[in-house]
């Protein structure tokens, strides 16, 4: 995948709203996160990876993809820091790229079933895809 | 003629540095009305506050204006010296360059510029300055204590054994407070019962104390050395100086389900009730959301059975009014609630506890008499978890979390790790920490023996979820070292939920005119140097009510506390401040507006004959200050509609000759 | 009282039995859903970043049309009461997205600040019917079923904006389930996710998510689960043979219990 990693910390701050500053390593959204063993780079990693500005790393990790926005961390983070947010603006700043889209149409009918709901498939749309 | 002195600080560099001092006691001497200024390294130094008397005496200075740091620090320094030499102390002034000039400023021609402002000012108030004598009250040699846990019984102790008369007064049945509910205490492992109950029988047997239990305080008037205070004591349907506390009634008493509070809840107690076998006093309290005599008028057993005739159906709350010269807060704290936080599952299971649950579950006068068993089924748990800092140290909480750390949780968990293990040796326990907090003496020690020692698990995470399942308790966690989520089948989790104040400190610090933080602390006059202290004269602070903090730390702050209430009892009389409000009666139109604003309740209104120019006499309702009450704060100054209130010190005209001077 | 109603896209393909026996029991129930016109689908997802603008278009014209039209916009679909919800809540109360938004609707004539109400469908059988008159609506009471609720995350999270229950320890369904005359089962994995469009990519961990939270549901004493996400169905119906739970929508047992369907 052609993507031009251009993007700065201070636009994913921009992006997600998040003050990674709050974070008080606590490890509740790591504890909570219902894909963790699915991904590479733990909620509580992208937190400090963020703050440490190693957004590149980020955005090549197949972790982004792997987040079910389900919130868990939102709603459980005692400082308000929120790591599903920041997980969203990396994502978006790949999709966001010429050719960074993770879904792209024609791999659609082959993934699909019969009983699959369309909330399904424009909830990934919207999260693969721009 | 004014004759004004003008006294420049360097105070070292720290004004020095960023203000010109000597170009300030230059411009000094160009102001009209003052006849001399000088500068100096350290005013507040002796040979400093020499060189003030020597020009009071010299130069017969009638008024003096101070450019130093702010009057807070040195305010009273200053005032003594000039008024050793015969100068009213009233007729003193301070420009204050250091923190609001030379502190915030960097380039040195600004800064002199802004403190030679200040200093004009100063000047300009100064001319203007009464000499003003400060009154006397007598003071009331009796003191009250709010609350009756280990900080109030303790601040009672210390003030009866100086030979003052102290009431407590505590809203349960018993005192003790919530060191009567704990095991043992840290980090020395001794007893809790042991050594609070004699404390308590103590207390109870003092002649100097008097204990109202199950009351509270209704309303507060007066001010320092003269407090007048209502205290409510609720309807126990028991006559105290009958009952003997045998406890034949709690035996009969036919209701037996309602939830004993003093184990939490964890097991029952019935409707007429001594909170526990060392309760003191120890008299009976029929709880009258349960009695069946008290809700349906039928039953009556305990009456019949008691032998010294103590039961009263008809009892009522009353009223009782009692003056006190000074009144501490010991109100304490309390258990957050849980539920919003029910991931952890405590309203799914009875094995999900928090720690002073799990306090009373180890007690051997607790519901299961020391045997560790969980309340589902009752069996010994084989491995828990302890999960740490449950609503604390949380930022813009939805769902009630405390921004503070609960300083306490640290230690009780590692001496509830160590006890059970003691116990039970085959106990497998996990705690889960963000930091492990343990300042204090022999405290890291203590926490460390837990994992050298003991073996405990503290891993370095948080649980996400605890999913209660075929009689388990499965803990999902993170153990952020390992980077690895993890996964514990437990038989029981503990919660350290955060500590918060007494639900009654709000109102109670609105009846004192006692301010309180963010989060419901009360508030210390300084929070280093005056730290039992409340910024309300007469009232200090004893216990967690302030923060929160340990048993030694309680205890140390009740006695400083204790000592500060007797050095005010020591006093005949006090000395009040002079600079109070006062009304001019042939302006005041009446409006009440001051008396609305007033804080400390020091005006009242009354009705007066003033004789008119026409010689008829005619009655006119005016405010009137009592300079006793009135702490001087000028609320009600700038909101007198008519300009009739003023204060001494702080006159409306000093103000305008100030402002005058800035911007001249 | 109108009772404006979002169906949104899923419900009027794979979930058209949710809807309709949803629309047939509020009718029962004397509160029968009005459709909106011309609804555009809500985007299954609420954006979780701030600059994301027209992603939310589509939700705010329902939700002006429904502050037009009595002020009180009803939804079924989980996913579309979070967007929706999420939406109206933040337009509400973040200056800068209302101030975006409403730039872009002016060329509809719409302007829009939050005004109208979204209720859930439990929301409004909780709040406007009463469980108590849903309780005696009972015709075939559930007597002998174990019904455990799935809430998911999208009912309840963000708690402070959903703003329904404890999204910790819910009582909604719960209660409904107990109107109905069934007997609720609580089980903790109630609202932990499903794995949700993770369906689209990866099916692995929508059956591990499913085998965890019917397995819980299970162990509680559930026969059956209900829920109110088109997606969660999917999943938890795809997965659900070894824990042995049932899974139906949730105005599936309603209609049930009020004796509404057909056939």
């Amino acid at each position: 995948m052609a993507v031009n990693y251009t993007v700065t910390p201070e636009e994913i701050l921009a992006i997600s709203g998040v003050n990674p500053r709050k974070c008080m390593k606590c490890g509740r959204c790591t504890a909570t996160c219902p894909a963790f063993d699915e991904m590479e780079y733990h909620p509580h990693q992208f937190v400090a990876m963020v703050e440490e500005g190693r957004i590149e790393e980020l955005m090549n990790s197949r972790s982004i993809y792997r987040c079910l926005s389900c919130m868990a961390c939102i709603e459980r983070c005692p400082r308000q820091v929120e790591p599903a947010k920041l997980i969203e603006a990396v994502r978006l700043a790949v999709t966001r790229q010429q050719g960074g889209s993770h879904l792209i149409p024609d791999q659609v009918p082959e993934r699909l079933d019969p009983d699959m709901p369309q909330q399904a498939i424009v909830s990934a749309y919207r999260k693969y895809t721009k | 003629m004014q004759k004004i002195g003008v006294f420049v600080c360097h105070c070292g560099t720290n004004i020095a540095a960023t203000v010109d001092v000597e170009a300030v006691a230059e411009a000094a001497r160009h102001v009209p009305g003052v006849v001399y200024a000088q500068d100096y390294t350290y005013m507040c130094s002796q040979s400093g506050q020499d060189l003030i008397k020597d020009a009071v005496k010299k130069y017969g200075l009638t008024g003096v204006v101070i450019c130093s740091c702010s009057p807070r620090m040195h305010e009273k320094t200053f005032r003594k010296a000039v008024s050793s030499v015969g100068l009213n102390p009233y007729l003193l002034e301070i420009a204050n360059i250091r923190e609001q000039c030379s502190w915030v400023h960097k380039d040195k021609e600004i800064g002199t510029q802004k403190a030679i402002a200040l200093m004009k000012a100063a000047v300009a108030k100064v001319e203007l300055d009464a000499p003003l004598t400060a009154g006397e009250t007598p003071v009331v040699k009796r003191a009250l204590v709010i609350g009756g846990g280990i900080a109030g019984m303790q601040t009672a102790l210390d003030i009866a054994d100086a030979g003052y008369d102290v009431d407590i007064v505590e809203k349960n049945p018993t005192i003790g407070g919530k060191m009567a509910q704990l095991d043992k205490t840290f980090p020395t492992l001794d007893c809790s019962s042991c050594i609070v109950t004699p404390k308590m029988v103590d207390v109870g047997q003092n002649d100097r104390i008097h204990i109202y239990s199950y009351s509270e305080v209704k309303d507060v008037k007066g001010f320092v050395g003269n407090f007048h205070v209502t205290i409510r004591r609720k309807a126990r349907y028991v006559d105290e100086t009958k009952c003997t506390g045998c406890g034949l009634c709690m035996e009969k008493c036919p209701m037996k389900k309602v939830p004993n509070e003093f184990n939490l809840g964890l097991d029952k107690r019935s409707a007429v009730y001594i909170p526990f076998a060392q309760a003191v006093p120890k008299v009976a309290t029929i709880d009258p959301n349960y009695c069946l005599m008290l809700n349906k008028g039928v039953c009556g057993l305990c009456s019949k059975v008691c032998g010294a005739g103590a039961i009263n159906y008809k009892d009522t709350d009353k009223d009782i009014e009692v003056d006190y010269g000074a009144i501490v807060v010991a109100t304490g704290y309390e258990i957050m609630d849980v539920s919003k936080y029910d991931e952890y599952a405590y309203s799914q299971s009875p094995d999900v506890v928090t720690s002073l649950e799990y306090e009373r579950l180890m007690n051997a006068a607790g519901p299961t008499g020391g045997d560790l068993r969980r309340p589902s089924d009752g069996k010994h748990p084989k491995t828990i978890v302890f999960v740490q800092c449950v609503g604390s140290r949380e930022c813009d909480s939805k769902r009630g979390g405390k921004p503070y750390c609960s300083k306490i949780c640290c230690m009780y968990t590692a001496k509830h790790a160590m006890l059970t293990k003691d116990h039970y040796p085959d106990t497998d326990i996990y705690v889960f920490y963000i930091d492990v907090r343990t300042p204090g003496k022999n405290f890291d020690e203590f926490y460390r023996r837990a994992v050298e020692q003991y073996g405990v698990h503290y891993i370095k995470g948080a649980v996400g979820k605890v999913t209660p399942e075929n009689g388990k308790l499965v803990v999902q966690a993170s153990d952020l070292l390992m980077n690895e989520q993890m996964t514990i089948k437990a038989d029981m989790v503990v919660l350290a939920a955060a500590i918060e104040p007494s639900h009654s400190a709000r109102h109670l610090a609105t009846l004192l005119t006692a301010s309180m933080d963010t989060n419901d602390w009360f508030t210390e006059a300084h929070p280093k140097l005056r730290p039992v202290e409340s910024p309300t004269a007469g009232v200090f602070l004893s216990g967690v009510c302030q923060g929160p903090k340990d048993i030694p730390e309680t205890v140390a702050q009740a006695g400083a506390a204790a000592s500060k209430v007797i050095g005010l009892l020591s006093k005949d009389k006090l000395t009040g401040n002079p600079c109070v409000a006062h009304s001019d009666e042939m302006m005041c139109t009446g409006c009440s507006q001051c008396a609305d604003v007033c804080p400390y309740g020091a005006i009242t209104y009354v009705d007066k004959e003033f004789r008119m120019p026409d010689r008829t006499t005619k009655i006119r309702r005016v405010a009137q200050v009592n300079p006793a009450v009135c702490q001087g704060c000028g609320a009600c100054t700038v909101t007198c509609p008519s300009g009739a209130m003023d204060l001494n010190g702080f006159s409306n005209s000093e103000i305008m000759a100030e402002v005058d001077a800035l911007c001249r | 009282m109108v009772y404006n109603y979002f169906p949104g896209c899923t419900l009027k393909e794979k979930a058209k039995d949710f809807d309709k026996w949803g629309r047939d029991c509020a009718s029962a129930l004397g509160v029968p859903l009005t459709e909106i016109e011309d609804w555009q689908c809500c985007g299954g997802v609420y954006p979780l970043s701030k600059d994301e603008i027209a992603v939310r278009l589509s939700s705010i014209r329902a939700l002006a049309y429904a502050q037009a039209h009595g002020g009180v916009l009803v939804t079924l679909c989980a996913a579309c009461h979070n967007v929706l919800k999420q939406t109206n809540y933040d337009i509400a109360n973040d200056e800068n997205f209302a101030l975006k938004a409403n730039n872009y609707l002016a060329a509809d004539g719409i302007s829009y600040h939050g005004e109208a109400k979204v209720i859930h469908y439990l929301e409004l059988l909780r709040d406007e019917v009463g469980f108590d008159a849903v309780k005696k609506a009972v015709k075939k009471p559930l007597a002998g079923q174990k019904i455990g609720a799935y809430y998911g995350c999208l009912l309840l999270r963000p708690g402070y904006k959903m703003d329904m229950d404890n999204p910790e320890n819910p009582s909604i369904m719960e209660d409904l389930i107990r109107a109905l005359g069934a007997q609720p089962v609580v089980y903790a994995q109630r609202n932990e996710c499903c794995g949700g469009y993770l369906a689209m990519e990866d099916s692995e961990l929508p059956k591990k998510r499913v085998t965890r939270i019917l397995g819980n549901a299970a162990a509680q004493g559930a026969d059956t689960v209900i829920t109110a996400c088109p997606l969660c169905y999917y999943n938890l119906k795809k997965y659900s043979q070894d824990s042995g739970v049932k899974v139906r929508y949730l105005t599936d047992v309603l209609a049930e219990a009020l004796d509404v369907k057909e056939g």
